[in-house]
């Protein structure tokens, strides 16, 4: 009997059974930000502890920092900024562990900077203290968020007490029609799984389209994994996951034979056992919008919103003020937002730029593009995809969570509707307590710019028969 | 680290009733903006609690009848969302010290159980009842009984699940592991050396 990916991995690296009946899990690669590490630095420092490995931690900063050039001059204009800023400058330099400052040019929000530094590898075990570490995982690696007491377990022996989850396979097989991208094969699995149909389990995504996704395309399936419930999501490695990795800062150089032939040896066996299969065919699914205020309640474009049947569902009415029975297709957007890690990513602007070239954002909507890192903003500049979105009427902004959760200056006002790339759309997430997020792929938020309307992108930009 | 047993949570409880309550619900994002969790009390549900001007909407948290409450009642899928351990910490310094929910997303389960957090599992029927039998004297005392699973309050007595791991850790009072883990720093430098990492600039 085969095993799977995560089985592999995980096998490598535990160290024991502790007491408490989990496992002692050696976590190869951590990542933090400004927002969950600094309280536990600060317990480390109570208990007089040093980071064991800082050599296996490194550092961002993106859900605080301002996207306006002119608000990213220190001191930050908002005093808590600048304090939790301080504070990650501080106890990176004091732990010696590696800090993407805005000076170094490689700030960015932490999924997309792992990636592009070539510091997510597969076979690795990666924990960050961010639900949205799944993201990771399309390069074959574990990748998993912890609490901020798990933080400072991981800077203070590079492990941590966690329990193995059963593996879901789901395959995605067939062709993606035109216009239907990665956000909308996430959001319609989620949709049907619900969002704790994965509590407990990771998911390994599979099939002809996971297999003919780009790397960029496979980081929004697996960013949206804890969306579904599932902590961890992961995709088996390939050439497309090689070519990607090969080449970027951190990247093994004179080693590269040897750790692809690693990579290769912890891919789930052609024979590998699942707790649970689940098929999905490629022709069923349309671009995607959600209607309520979580990610399960996501309708196709042409379908109406569901007649509530549990009280989820009716909070979810009331709030957003939509009706069941009614089409998402027309309703008027107020905020259009592209980034975040969940479309943050070249590959994002690139394919948005494509539609939004020559076209003007609708009167009385405010558009924002954001790149996730440095990396991005500078590949789209040098792209002159910058210039196409400014033309186009986009406020084009520096990297950082920007209006994912609006912890900075950019946010929502009021009850003000947005189609945002983003990953979620609870009450609120924006900025606003009123406010309403519609999430969508990014192609269809720049249909929604030009229209000032939630529409498909398939007609406004005649895409496909 | 050197933490108690947990065999019991005795205190008040307070109904925040609803399936899917999410981590933003619990603590809005733009209180995350602190290096100590220590303000974080106040600012639990804050924005089902207040107005726009700061003004009381009546959440049942600020009902007087429930002043003091230590237990939280909801309902399925109790702390969905983000990992943010905020909240939590918010649950923790607002005074509750266990949550009966149907179900738990799982970042925010073990971020509680870390904390002495006491996560029980009750299905809807049950739930329902602990609600009616609340409503009896909504001032009464509930007690846990970690032990023996249940939960009793106003002199009725219901069956309730927790988590074995979970159980077992705060009968134990090792659920903060940190102790157990360095305990073992040999053998993760031992495994450390034997796996393949390669990333150097
Ligand atoms: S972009 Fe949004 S989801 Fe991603 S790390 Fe930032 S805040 Fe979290």
């Amino acid at each position: 009997m085969g095993k799977n990916l995560f089985q592999k991995v995980w096998e490598k690296h535990a160290v024991k059974v502790l007491p408490n009946g989990q496992t002692q899990l050696f976590i190869g690669m951590h990542l933090i930000h400004e927002v969950t590490s600094p309280q536990a630095f600060a317990m480390l420092r109570d208990l007089d502890i040093k980071v064991a490995f800082p050599e296996r931690t490194f550092a961002t900063v993106d859900h605080i920092i301002p996207t306006d050039a002119e608000n990213r001059v220190r001191p930050y204009a908002d005093p808590l900024a600048e304090e939790m800023m301080q504070a990650i400058e501080s106890n990176t330099k004091a732990s010696g562990i590696t800090f993407f400052n805005p000076e170094s040019e490689k700030q960015g929000v932490v999924h997309i900077v792992g990636p592009e530094q070539g510091l997510t590898q597969p076979g690795s075990t990666i924990a960050c203290g961010d639900s949205h570490t799944a993201t990771h995982g399309a390069f074959g690696a574990i990748a998993f968020g912890i609490g901020t007491s798990q933080v400072r377990d991981v800077l203070a022996t590079q492990t941590m007490s966690i329990a193995p989850f059963k593996v879901r396979r789901i395959e995605i097989n067939g062709k993606l029609k035109e216009g239907v991208y990665a956000k909308d094969v996430i959001l319609y699995i989620i949709s049907k799984l619900g969002v704790a149909g994965g509590t407990g389990h990771a998911y390994e995504f599979a099939g002809d389209v996971i297999d003919n996704m780009s790397m960029e395309g496979r980081m929004t399936v697996c960013n949206m994994a804890i969306e579904g419930g599932a902590r961890v999501g992961y995709i088996n490695t390939d050439e497309t996951t090689f070519a990607y990795i090969k080449g970027k800062p951190y990247a093994p150089k004179d080693n590269w034979d040897e750790m692809v032939e690693y990579w290769k040896s912890v891919a789930s066996d052609a024979d590998a056992q699942y707790d649970d299969i689940v098929k999905y065919d490629a022709a069923d699914i349309e671009p995607q919008i959600t209607w309520g205020i979580n990610p399960e309640q996501t309708i196709g474009i042409s379908e109406k919103i569901p007649m509530p049947t549990n009280d989820v569902m009716q909070e979810a009415l009331d709030y957003t003020g939509f009706a069941g029975g009614d089409l998402m297709n027309g309703k008027k957007v107020d905020v259009v937002f592209i980034g975040s890690c969940t479309n943050g990513r070249i590959e994002d602007f690139r394919e948005a730029a494509k539609y939004a070239k020559g076209k003007k954002v609708a009167e009385g909507v405010r558009a924002l593009a954001v790149p996730g890192s440095f990396g991005v903003r500078d590949q789209a500049v040098a792209e002159g995809l910058d210039k196409i979105f400014i033309e186009a009427g986009f406020d084009w902004r520096e990297p950082g969570c920007s209006m994912c959760l609006a912890m900075n200056p950019d946010k929502l006002i009021g009850s003000e509707i947005s189609a945002s790339t983003s990953n979620r759309n609870f009450k609120g997430r924006q900025g606003s307590a009123t406010g309403r997020t519609l999430l969508v792929s990014p192609v269809m938020a720049v249909a929604a710019a030009v229209t000032g309307k939630i529409s498909d992108c398939r007609e406004v930009f005649e895409i496909g028969g | 680290m050197a933490l108690g047993k947990i065999e019991k949570v005795i205190g008040g409880a307070v109904p925040v009733l609803g399936d899917d309550i999410d981590t933003d619900r619990i603590i809005p994002a733009r209180f995350l903006k602190c290096v100590t969790f220590d303000a974080l009390g106040a600012q639990l549900f804050y924005d089902v609690r207040y107005d726009d001007n700061g003004k009381s909407i009546g959440h049942p948290i600020d009902d007087a009848k429930y002043k003091g409450a230590s237990i939280i009642v909801s309902g399925n899928n109790f702390g969905c969302g983000s990992s943010r351990e905020h909240a939590p910490q918010a649950i923790k310094k607002a005074g509750f010290n266990a949550v009966i929910a149907g179900s738990y997303a799982e970042i925010f389960f073990g971020n509680c159980t870390t904390l002495g957090i006491v996560c029980v599992e009750a299905d809807d029927a049950t739930r329902a009842g602990i609600v009616e039998a609340m409503a009896i004297d909504a001032s009464a005392q509930m007690e846990i009984d970690v032990e023996a699973c249940k939960v009793s309050v106003n002199g009725k007595s219901f069956d309730v699940a927790i988590k074995e791991n979970a159980r077992a850790a705060f009968l134990a009072g090792n659920y903060d592991s940190l102790a157990d883990l360095l305990g073992n720093m040999d053998d993760v430098k031992k495994l450390e050396a034997s796996l393949k990492y390669s990333f150097t600039a």
